[in-house]
């Protein structure tokens, strides 16, 4: 029994050591970085990741010594080997050395882990201000002072989700619209929620802070790395919760001035041709990408809705009733229920084409338009 | 049986023991809650209504105070500051404004909950009349202006050189009237 | 004067006022919870098995996570060490039963009461609670579905429970101990079980105060999470972290008991520093309750807050280092040998120190920045709740099964039970750090293509783990029906204490007369 056991040990650890050693030591950069947190692109993710590893380190050291002496007292002490037990029981000497030593290792890892959290929380003297809402299930960028606002919602569509299309390179941290900021500029984020608690975390940056109605968090990010980070919404908020990632493109200075210019300039040209007449061909194909990102995922893809959860819009009282009302329920949302305003989200082009896409499809005919400017109208006269 | 007379009189006396705990919770708590806040000035976010007295105004630091606001759900009003900031020296009294309208056909009450970042500086943010200390009814269509008048006090710790002030607005036309003072 | 149990069935187990047979219900009823928890963790795992949503929709999938957090912790970990208690601390302390045997029994059976109530929240309208276990708001207030107001009631008598069950418990160790059994001189199992009574006296009543506050939200107009009405979102995280953090150490302080008295038989040495675990236990205990927003790291407390709560919990890992290594000491020049009980408590020294190293590395909040609610997290509790508690609930069974019937399990079906669950184990839970490490959140029904990899294997070794749980069952119904019988009171070579004293089985009534202690 004795040999059998050994050779069960043996036979069992050997090949997991053996793993775990070559793995050390094969592992290239790109199997490192799947099985480890990412060092990021700024001074805070890097002090985190620091501090991650000096912890990963301790633990190590202390667990191999640990697990060490177990697995050589569980084979050297056996019964089968003839051993008598000894009968000691206590020890005062080696009880208070091991509390005194354990809290010295502590006192040794606070000092680094107190320096990092002082990064974390440095949000003084900012660059640029960003103001992050998260709705259910989707985020809002302002860029305070600017006047450039936009909503970035997940852009993958429900067919790659639900497996009718094969998934793109990108499943799941594609957006409409990334949020865009300049290399070399402290980036200031006051992070706030809609409606139910989000958090707003992009890993490279190591920024997580939690998206509470009623109050504002704030962090911060600079990096002199351009490039694309991708993040995600890290606190349960319903159905859309892993449905709702966050993408920032960092660009260089000289790109981020003309991209906030080409931004600004989009909300004066929109501006202008707010009256402008939409065909038919142009109303529908908008209001279709319109309907696919912001109304499909609870409406479903062809207005069936789920009943007695998202109403189905074919054949609906309200999509089949007097355009007035149709407005008003996406202006207003609906209290009490998870229809929310759309007045913030969605500018009067994406409003106007939606309702006009909703009213003419899926067998629904009623033949009328809705134009921009009638949404722009009905906010302003009521 | 004595035996049942007694376990009946500590029937008797626990219910009447209950009976006058709950009294006790419900109207001599609330009003001792409210003494004991008010004597130690703990409450609120971001502390009462400022009643001004004598600041000195500290000429030789200047903060830059930013304001954000935001809706909540499915409040549709538009709301915004009008200047987005103010720079300001410690000790001196400054108004700014912030807009709302009311966008939509019914009579509603808004309520605009205040917040202030960084934490160390909500102590130190002082507001002598803010439109946040009363519920905002906006009839439809109707808009407003809306008034804050605040204070920086020079207490205010030396790291901190910008302080934010957001406001978020929610709908609660549906809860009748409800005068949510920043007081309690 | 001893006399068996009641004629009827129906008497028997409905009215029972037996420590004995409580216990029996509450192990049952326990085993039964954790089978249906571990369904809803194979339907979890099923649809992460691929990217994108295959099986279910991710308001059911919410539901899932919800309920398999809940019934898991209220319906399968605590009532299973309650009813161990129930079993074992009696017969450990030379007592004839629990101090109050009538409240014993309703303590237990309002549990399958309320569990009836929770779980069929699932086939109502608007599904059942799909806001995680740890509920906040306004996710489960202004956002919840209808039947969240079950969900409280079932909360409020599950509280009901404990805190009756943690009486009794507190009431029998302080005033039943047989003459001579001193307080220092009480198995650990009965120490470590009388410090989590206390704990669950102190915070089950906050538990109730954040649901009663929940229910004021939903149902009468009150704010006190809602931050229109001068409320705070916030306030709910505190006061169910303040319960949720030492919940935690009562799911874990009975587990470190139980292997404290299994170690020792099995290595046929005295537990090492006898005092410096119960003091450690204490510690544990204490430091509990000032933790508790270490899991609200991300929620923009001011940074003094932050700090404290970093520096204090990293204080906990000092008195956990000291019980590991006094098990681990109780092992070094012993005798061991390696029966399924032992096994179970090895791996839990092992796995649950593990686990308590990833705790630490969580401690730190500004590495905490990249954790939090990962599946790093998940990982880390997974470690310490099953390879930790759920292992040493197994070790127990079987340790003490043998005494309870008066049949000896199948050694060689324990052991290979025993290697099946500790590999499927490592396999379900390991990778999910790696996960979490790169960037998957919890609580998520559907993930990009980066994470397939992982989340497949983890999905392969949690059917695996399940597997093995059924054996489990099939062994301990067969000991029970079919086993080898076996009367040697003491069972074990190196069994030490007063419940090895008594028959085996034991019978219906034990130590009607205290026993003498030498």
């Amino acid at each position: 029994m004795s040999e059998r056991a050994r050779a069960l040990f043996l036979g069992l650890f050997s090949p997991i050591i053996f793993c775990l050693v070559a793995g050390g030591a094969v592992a290239d950069e790109a199997t490192w970085n799947s099985l480890n947190m990412p060092k990021g692109v700024t001074e805070v993710s890097q002090a985190a990741y620091d501090i991650h590893m000096i912890m990963i380190w301790i633990c190590t050291v202390i667990g191999v010594a640990v697990f060490g002496f177990m697995f050589y007292v569980m084979f050297a002490h056996r019964k089968s080997k003839g051993v008598t037990p000894a009968n000691f029981h206590e020890n005062l000497t080696v009880e208070i050395l091991w509390t005194i030593v354990p809290a010295l290792i502590l006192i040794v890892m606070a000092v680094p882990a107190t320096t990092a959290l002082l990064k974390v929380y440095d949000t003084e003297n900012p660059d640029i201000d960003i103001k992050v809402t998260g709705y259910q299930w989707k985020w809002q960028y302002e860029y305070i002072g600017e006047g450039v606002k936009f909503m970035s919602e997940l852009r993958t569509p429900q067919d790659e989700i639900y497996g009718r299309a094969p998934k793109g390179e990108h499943y799941l941290r594609e957006v409409t619209e990334p949020l865009v900021i300049p290399t070399n500029k402290k980036v200031r984020f006051l992070i706030t929620g809609n409606d139910v608690i989000h958090s707003w975390w992009v890993p490279d940056f190591a920024v997580k802070r939690d998206a509470v109605p009623g109050l504002f968090t704030a962090a911060w990010a600079k990096t002199d790395q351009p490039g694309i980070y991708v993040g995600e919404c890290t606190e349960l908020c319903g159905k859309g919760h892993a449905f709702m990632p966050i993408v920032v493109e960092v660009k260089e200075e000289a790109e981020y001035d003309k991209w906030m210019a080409a931004k600004k300039e989009e909300a004066v040209i929109y501006q202008s041709t707010i009256g402008k007449e939409w065909t038919n061909a142009e109303l529908m194909a908008k209001g279709e990408s319109v309907y696919a990102i912001s109304c499909a995922g609870c409406h479903q893809a062809k207005g069936e809705g789920i009943p007695g959860v998202f109403p189905a819009l074919f054949d609906s009282p309200i999509v089949t009733g007097p355009v007035e009302d149709h407005i008003g329920i996406l202006i207003n949302g609906v209290a009490g229920s998870a229809m929310q305003s759309f007045a913030d989200q969605l500018s009067e082009v994406d409003i106007a084409a939606v309702i006009h896409y909703k009213r003419n499809s899926w067998g629904n005919e009623m033949g009328d338009t809705v134009q921009p400017i009638d949404i722009l109208n009905y906010k302003q006269t009521q | 049986m004595e035996n049942t007379t007694s376990h009946r009189n500590v029937l008797i006396k626990s219910l009447l023991g209950a009976a006058v705990m709950f009294m006790f919770a419900i109207f001599v708590l609330p009003p001792l809650y409210d003494l004991f806040c008010e004597i130690t000035g703990i409450g609120g976010k971001t502390g009462d209504a400022y009643t001004a007295t004598e600041v000195v105004v500290d000429t030789t630091r200047e903060v830059e105070v930013q304001f954000v606001a935001t809706n909540n759900a499915t409040m549709p009003w538009e709301f915004y500051p009008v200047e987005h900031k103010v720079v300001v020296h410690p000790g001196e009294q400054k108004e700014i404004v912030f807009y709302a309208k009311n966008l939509t056909g019914m009579d509603m009450v808004g309520q605009a909950i205040p917040n202030v970042l960084p934490n160390n500086a909500a102590d130190y943010f002082l507001k002598t009349e803010c439109f946040c200390f009363n519920n905002q009814p906006l009839a439809a269509g109707d808009d407003a202006e809306l008034a804050v008048v605040f204070i920086i006090d020079p207490d205010l710790p030396a790291s901190v050189n910008t302080v934010t002030l957001s406001y978020t607005i929610f709908d609660i036309t549906d809860r009748g009237s409800m005068q949510v003072s920043q007081l309690k | 004067m001893a006399h068996g149990p009641s004629e009827s069935f129906f008497s028997r187990w409905l009215f029972s006022t037996n420590h004995k047979d409580i216990g029996t219900l509450y192990l049952w009823f326990s085993f039964a919870m954790f089978l249906l928890g571990g369904a809803f963790a194979m339907v979890i795992r099923a649809e992460l098995f691929q990217p994108g949503m295959q099986l279910i929709e991710p308001e059911f999938f919410n539901q899932m996570t919800t309920m398999h957090g809940l019934v898991m912790v209220f319906g399968a970990i605590m009532p299973a060490f309650v009813g161990l208690a129930n079993w074992m601390i009696p017969m450990m302390i030379g007592a004839p039963d629990m101090a109050l045997p009538r409240m014993n029994n309703l303590s237990f059976w309002i549990l399958p009461f309320a569990f009836a109530i929770l779980v069929s929240t699932l086939f109502m309208e608007g599904g059942g609670p799909n806001f995680g276990w740890t509920f906040y708001a306004p996710l489960s207030t202004t956002y919840a579905p209808d039947t969240v107001n079950y969900f409280i009631f079932g909360v409020h008598i599950m509280g009901a429970s404990s805190i009756m069950g943690s009486i009794n418990i507190i009431a029998t160790v302080i005033n039943m101990r047989a003459p001579g059994m001193t307080y220092m001189k009480m198995p650990l199992f009965v120490w470590t079980w009388v410090i989590t009574a206390f704990l669950l006296v102190a915070v089950m009543p906050v538990l109730a105060g954040a649901v009663t506050m929940m229910l004021m939200d939903i149902n009468f107009g009150t704010s006190f999470f809602d931050a229109a009405g001068g409320g705070d979102p916030v306030l709910f995280q505190h006061v169910f972290w303040f319960f949720g953090h030492p919940e935690v150490y009562i799911i874990i302080l009975p587990a470190f008991g139980v292997v404290s008295q299994i170690i020792p038989t099995f290595s046929r040495k005295p537990l090492f520093g006898y005092s410096s675990m119960v003091y450690a236990t204490a510690s544990i205990a204490f430091l509990s309750f000032i933790v508790w927003a270490h899991h609200m790291f991300t929620v923009g407390m001011p940074i003094a807050g932050e700090l404290y709560f970093m520096y204090a919990t990293m204080l906990i890992a000092v008195p956990t280092g000291v019980k590991v290594f006094n098990w681990v000491t109780t092992m070094y020049k012993g005798a061991l040998t390696f029966e399924t009980p032992m096994l179970f408590s090895i791996a839990f020294v092992i796995l649950f120190t593990f686990g308590g190293f990833t705790g630490m590395m969580l401690s730190i909040a500004a590495a905490d920045t990249q954790y939090h609610d990962t599946y790093f997290v998940v990982a880390h509790f997974h470690y310490v709740m099953v390879a930790g508690a759920v292992f040493s609930g197994t070790a127990a069974v079987y340790y003490w099964l043998p005494k309870w019937c008066g049949r000896m399990y199948d050694e060689t079906m324990g052991k290979v039970q025993f290697w099946i669950a500790f590999i499927a184990f490592n396999i379900t839970f390991m990778p999910q750090h790696f996960l979490g490490l790169a960037g998957m959140p919890r609580r998520y029904s559907d993930y990009g293509l980066q994470f397939a990899d992982w989340n497949m294997v983890s999905s392969i070794g949690a059917f695996m783990y399940g597997g093995a749980q059924l054996l489990f069952l099939f062994n301990v119904i067969r000991t029970i029906g079919w086993g080898k019988p076996i009367d040697d009171p003491k069972v074990w070579e190196g069994a030490e204490g007063l419940e090895w004293t008594l028959p085996t089985p034991a019978p219906f009534h034990t130590f009607s007369t205290p026993p003498v202690l030498k």
